[in-house]
């Protein structure tokens, strides 16, 4: 007689901890064939403020860590998920129904990702600062600063399109609050473990399953958000009804990107955007 | 003998400006009729009528747009970088040989003292067509590529007339854009004159298009469907609609708004250079300015010894004629302006703030507020928290760096900052620490073509000025990174 | 002599040297935009006269020269009684300033005119000499008949840190003036900094010196606008601390009228009308006043003058 499998039970990642929902909803999600995989939990706008006071709360500590630990902490996320590939693999198989080649592929991909990224993090500030020669006695230096905390709709591709919104977030110092793709969220969630375990901080990532049309707006609207990235919102009138409403506190957008190939280098626009220039000056003189 | 050191009045001469009695819009390089309602502009110090401006009309706009998306079609965006470049050093000699004139032009219409329109506004205005200039054969090397967007709306506050106009237009042409610029109402002055001051430089047609106009205008350039880029600078208030009316569209977006930024002195602060920074910092512009330190977070063991400087300070600030040559302060730019002062200083009275204002004699006729200080101002008090635009002060009081920056922070605003210690590793952590756009640590209200200016927060998005500043108008790739 | 609010500050070099680097810090960049901004006033008309003629009354009318003779002072003398001889209504100079051994002759010719005599003494220009020297140089310009004693401080020992011995040195110069008032000189150009300015001034002041003045003339750059207004601010916050006025003296470099309406300016708006007043404000010149007298004519007259028509004396 065969042994009877222990089944995950899939929650929210919010604070470093994995709650159900406290709206004590969930939905069904199928295989690539139809078939139950799991019962994800249905985020609800409660939900979704608990992770922006839990991502606020972490912004100050991340934020204010060295570029170099930062750099540290998303190359361990790259390690870890490596040393658990094989069950990414079986996961991105049994929902997106791929090859095993395919599967393999965009785990390389999605490792490879965060360890680009990781080394951006004591980079972007040289790459993108200046120190800015002005027609006066004054020392004046410009440099990046992270917005604070930026709200995602992560796109389709449950690892590697989640990795590539996700890291370029963190590796600059902002705190996160994702929607994982509605579709594929339960490889978010283990995503999640992985995050847990590889020293980055509670609430710098936080990951919500659920529907998009429901929690995005509350996210758009809520005034302790800095920046929205609705990279994954695939309703053009959504997209903008998000925007429309993010204007309230003027939170920094990045508008939806259809036909993204996540397998291309991303290059900086996903660091850039959700970075704020701070330009200091202080006279010289003896 | 008397003592009496009485300044003898030193008007700067009129006569150098010469005025019309109406100004139409200046489309596809002529000035035209346009469709609105002529408006009037008044000299703020005297209330003197001083033109009357077309108002254009949405027809107007379009025709404008039409005009800047044919020169950029035909003739902007094919030139090659290095001519774009010999226009615009064009454009910057013309401003420094015609400087006077436009800085006499610019105190008529805004009220601003001539000191201020000479020496500030008039060379920095200068310098940014100078500074981008140089940018426009050499874009492949700022990072952001070379791409520009094609038309940009752009539309400015009445604070600082040409050098706003300067902020915007400079980057845009230099980046291979063609504009369509809307001046504020109350100040349409010299951006006309600026349009003359591009057929002197024989800038091809409907590159610069100059309309006037208030809201419903500026409305019709932000949301006419063939502009690519939007730029703006005034209030949150018309910024958060802007970044409604774009949403969903195309459309690249900065925007340059409100502050009420904290101006942090610790009580080992150069003391005498503080309480300048502190005034310059306020009454600079007759505080209109958005990233006027306007909180003032002074700690609480110099609160007493900084206020008895600043008070004896502000007694001799002159306010009066802005074409004096002595003038330090002049008039508020309009009598809505004026009102919206009048009513917050009102309001901090009637919530307990302690209200000192300059002794100063104020003219009878135009628009003037006295510069004045609140005391025993708290976080709470409307005085502390929203933008009151003019040479009104609120003073609240810290006792330690963490206080300051708490404070300092709680604000929806982030544009600037400063800062005032003689301690080196302090002025690097408060840097550090401060959520603001700009910081200006012992030093206040310095500007620059090269240094980028922008806000976090509510105060905007995107930077003017600098390597930074040519983002906005160049087409950075979001999915294939930059050039 | 020395201020008895500051017995404590005085009692050792420790103390002292608390007190006077306790003092606020000057930034230098924003120190010289003060002074520049105060430098754009325009001063036309009626106030250009009346701060020509206030400049002229002053003038500390300076020789301080090896070449100086007894017949170069006494013409100097002259000039300072009766700046333009074409014109009674031009005011006398504040004083004329010659080296000690010129003091008797300027006292001659001065006579009760009220222009006084101030005499550079301890050593000018560098204060290199024995303590004992220098007490005797300022004793025998008193005995001579100098009103005025300008001397020169150690900047060797102020810039190593020796402030207690700068300290004694100006309150024993001091009681050896007897009723001459003392001009203690910094040599700004020397101590470099604003900060050792203020410091210098504060010094000064608590050791009982009537004036401070930037320079000996000696030295490049001599008076400037901001060390002007860091002695200025000195005066004005030491007044407010002790109830006591003490006048400040720029010397060396003013040369044109446009220049001493600058200082005048910022001596109106830093410190007010009561240092504008030869008793706390002086320039120490030479040239400057034959420009004074120039543009003075120009004023009256309506038309520019020229050099020619002045004396050189």
């Amino acid at each position: 007689m065969s042994r009877i499998d222990v089944r995950k039970t899939y929650k929210l990642y919010i604070g470093g901890q994995f709650p159900r929902s406290e709206s004590g909803r969930s939905y069904v999600v199928n295989d690539a064939k139809g078939r139950l995989l799991a019962n994800a939990a249905q985020a609800s706008r409660k939900d979704a403020r608990d992770a922006v006071v839990a991502a606020r709360a972490a912004f100050g500590g991340w934020s204010g860590r060295t570029a170099y630990n930062r750099a540290q902490v998303v190359y361990r996320i790259a390690e870890v998920l490596e040393g658990r590939r094989d069950q990414f693999e079986a996961e991105l198989r049994a929902s997106e129904g791929i090859t095993p080649a395919k599967a393999r592929s965009y785990v390389d991909a999605a490792i490879d990702r965060l360890v680009w990224y990781a080394g951006w993090a004591d980079k972007i500030t040289q790459v993108v600062g200046n120190a800015n020669p002005v027609a006066g006695p004054y020392f004046n230096l410009s440099t990046p600063e992270p917005s604070g905390v930026i709200a995602v709709v992560a796109p389709r591709g449950p690892l590697l399109g989640l990795v590539s919104v996700v890291a370029p977030l963190i590796i600059t110092g902002n705190t996160v609050v994702v929607i994982a793709s509605e579709q594929h969220p339960l490889t978010a969630i283990t995503l999640g473990e992985v995050m847990a375990t590889s020293d980055l901080p509670g609430g710098v990532v936080n990951v919500l399953t659920g529907s998009v049309a429901e929690i995005a707006p509350w996210l758009a609207s809520h005034m302790d958000v800095n920046g929205i990235d609705l990279t994954g919102v695939e309703d053009a009138q959504l997209a903008a009804d998000l925007e429309a409403a993010s204007a309230d506190n003027l939170k920094r957008v990045r508008r939806p990107a259809p036909g993204t190939d996540w397998l291309a280098e991303p290059g900086l626009d996903r660091m850039t955007r959700f970075l704020e220039t701070k330009t200091v000056w202080h006279p010289i003189g003896v | 003998m008397s003592n009496v050191f009485e300044y003898a009045p030193a008007p700067e001469s009129r006569a150098i400006v010469d005025i019309k009695p109406s100004y139409g819009l200046f489309i596809d390089g002529e000035f035209v009729d346009g469709g609105g309602t002529a408006f009037k502009t008044v000299n703020p110090a005297t209330e003197e009528v001083l033109a009357e401006v077309a108002e254009a009309s949405d027809a107007d706009v379009d025709a404008a747009v039409r005009a800047a998306r044919r020169a950029y079609t035909r003739v902007w965006s094919r030139m090659s970088g290095a001519e774009r470049a010999k226009y615009l050093y064009r454009i910057a000699r013309i401003i420094q040989e015609r400087g006077r004139e436009l800085a006499v032009l610019e105190s008529i219409d805004n009220g601003k003292p001539i000191k201020e329109s000479r020496d500030v506004d008039v060379p920095i205005v200068a310098a940014h067509f100078f500074y981008y200039a140089g940018w426009a054969d050499k874009l492949k090397y700022s990072g952001y590529g070379d791409t520009p967007l094609g038309v940009a709306g752009q539309v400015i506050p009445w604070n600082f007339p040409l050098l706003m106009l300067a902020w915007k237009i400079a980057p845009a042409l230099a980046c291979g854009n063609t504009v369509v610029l809307k001046p504020a109402e109350t100040t349409p002055l010299t951006a006309l004159l600026f349009a003359e001051i591009c057929q002197q430089a024989d800038l091809p047609p409907g590159v610069v298009n100059i309309v006037t106009g208030a809201g419903d205008t500026g409305r019709a350039i932000v949301s006419h469907p063939d502009v690519d880029k939007v730029a703006f600078t005034g209030s949150t208030e018309v910024g958060k609609a802007i970044a409604r009316a774009v949403a969903g569209t195309d459309k690249k977006v900065t925007l340059e708004l409100g502050g009420k930024a904290a101006n942090i002195v610790f009580d080992d602060a150069p003391l005498d250079q503080a309480v300048e920074g502190i005034v310059n910092g306020i009454f600079f512009n007759q505080g209109h300015v958005c990233c006027a330190g306007s909180r003032l977070l002074v700690q609480e063991s110099v609160a007493d010894e900084v206020m008895t400087r600043l008070k004896r300070r502000m007694a001799t600030l002159r306010v009066g004629d802005p074409l004096d040559k002595n003038t330090d302060v002049g008039a508020i730019n309009s009598a809505e302006q004026l009102a919206k002062i009048r009513e917050l200083s009102e309001i901090g009275e009637a919530e307990g703030a302690e209200r000192w204002s300059a002794p100063c004699e104020l003219p009878s006729n135009g628009y003037w507020f006295a510069p004045t200080v609140f005391t025993g101002v708290s976080q709470a008090h409307r005085i502390a928290r929203e933008e009151i635009f003019g040479p009104v002060l609120s003073v609240l009081t810290f006792r330690t760096p963490s206080e300051a920056v708490e404070k300092a922070n709680n604000t929806p605003f982030g544009l600037s900052a400063g800062v005032w210690t003689d301690k080196g590793s302090r002025i690097l952590s408060m840097a550090n620490r401060l959520r603001a756009g700009v910081v200006w640590a012992n030093t206040f209200n310095k500007f620059d073509p090269t240094s980028p200016f922008g806000g976090y927060k509510e105060s905007g998005y995107g930077r003017e000025g600098g390597r930074h500043g040519l983002e906005a108008y160049l087409k950075t790739d979001e999915n294939g990174g930059t050039a | 002599m020395t201020h008895q609010m500051f017995d404590d500050v005085v009692r050792s070099d420790s103390s002292l040297r608390r007190f006077l680097h306790g003092l606020p810090g000057v930034d230098q960049v924003g120190c010289e935009a003060r002074a520049a901004g105060l430098g754009t006033r325009s001063i036309k008309t009626t106030a250009k006269a009346f701060a020509i003629d206030l400049a002229i009354r002053m003038v500390d009318l300076t020789t301080l020269e090896g070449q100086d003779t007894h017949g170069k002072v006494r013409a100097l003398a002259s000039k300072a009684m009766r700046p333009d001889p074409a014109d009674p209504t031009c005011p006398a100079t504040a004083a004329v300033c010659v080296y000690p051994d010129m003091v008797a002759t300027a006292r001659q010719t001065l006579g009760d005119s009220g222009v006084h005599v101030a005499a550079v003494a301890t050593a000018f220009p560098s204060g290199r000499a024995a303590m004992d020297i220098k007490l005797a140089d300022t004793r025998d310009a008193v005995e001579a008949g100098a009103d005025e004693i300008d001397m020169v401080i150690d900047r060797g020992a102020f810039l190593s840190g020796r402030y207690l011995e700068v300290f004694e040195e100006i309150a024993q110069v001091r009681e050896a003036c007897g009723d001459a008032h003392l001009k203690v000189i910094f040599e700004t150009g020397e101590l470099q900094t604003y900060d050792n300015v203020r410091r210098a001034s504060w010094l000064a002041m608590m050791a009982g010196g009537h004036f401070i003045k930037t320079s000996t003339g000696k030295v490049q750059p001599a008076a400037t606008l901001p060390v002007t207004l860091i002695m200025l601010e000195a005066v004005r916050d030491f007044r407010e601390q002790t109830g006591q006025m003490v006048g400040v003296k720029p010397a060396g470099g003013i040369k044109t009228t446009k220049d001493a309406i600058k200082y005048l300016v910022m001596v109106n708006e830093i410190c007010g009308e009561d240092w504008l007043d030869p008793d706390w404000f002086r320039f120490g010149a030479s040239t400057l006043l034959n420009d004074l007298l120039m543009q003075r004519t120009k004023m009256t007259t309506g038309r520019y003058s020229g050099p020619d028509y002045f004396t050189l004396d």
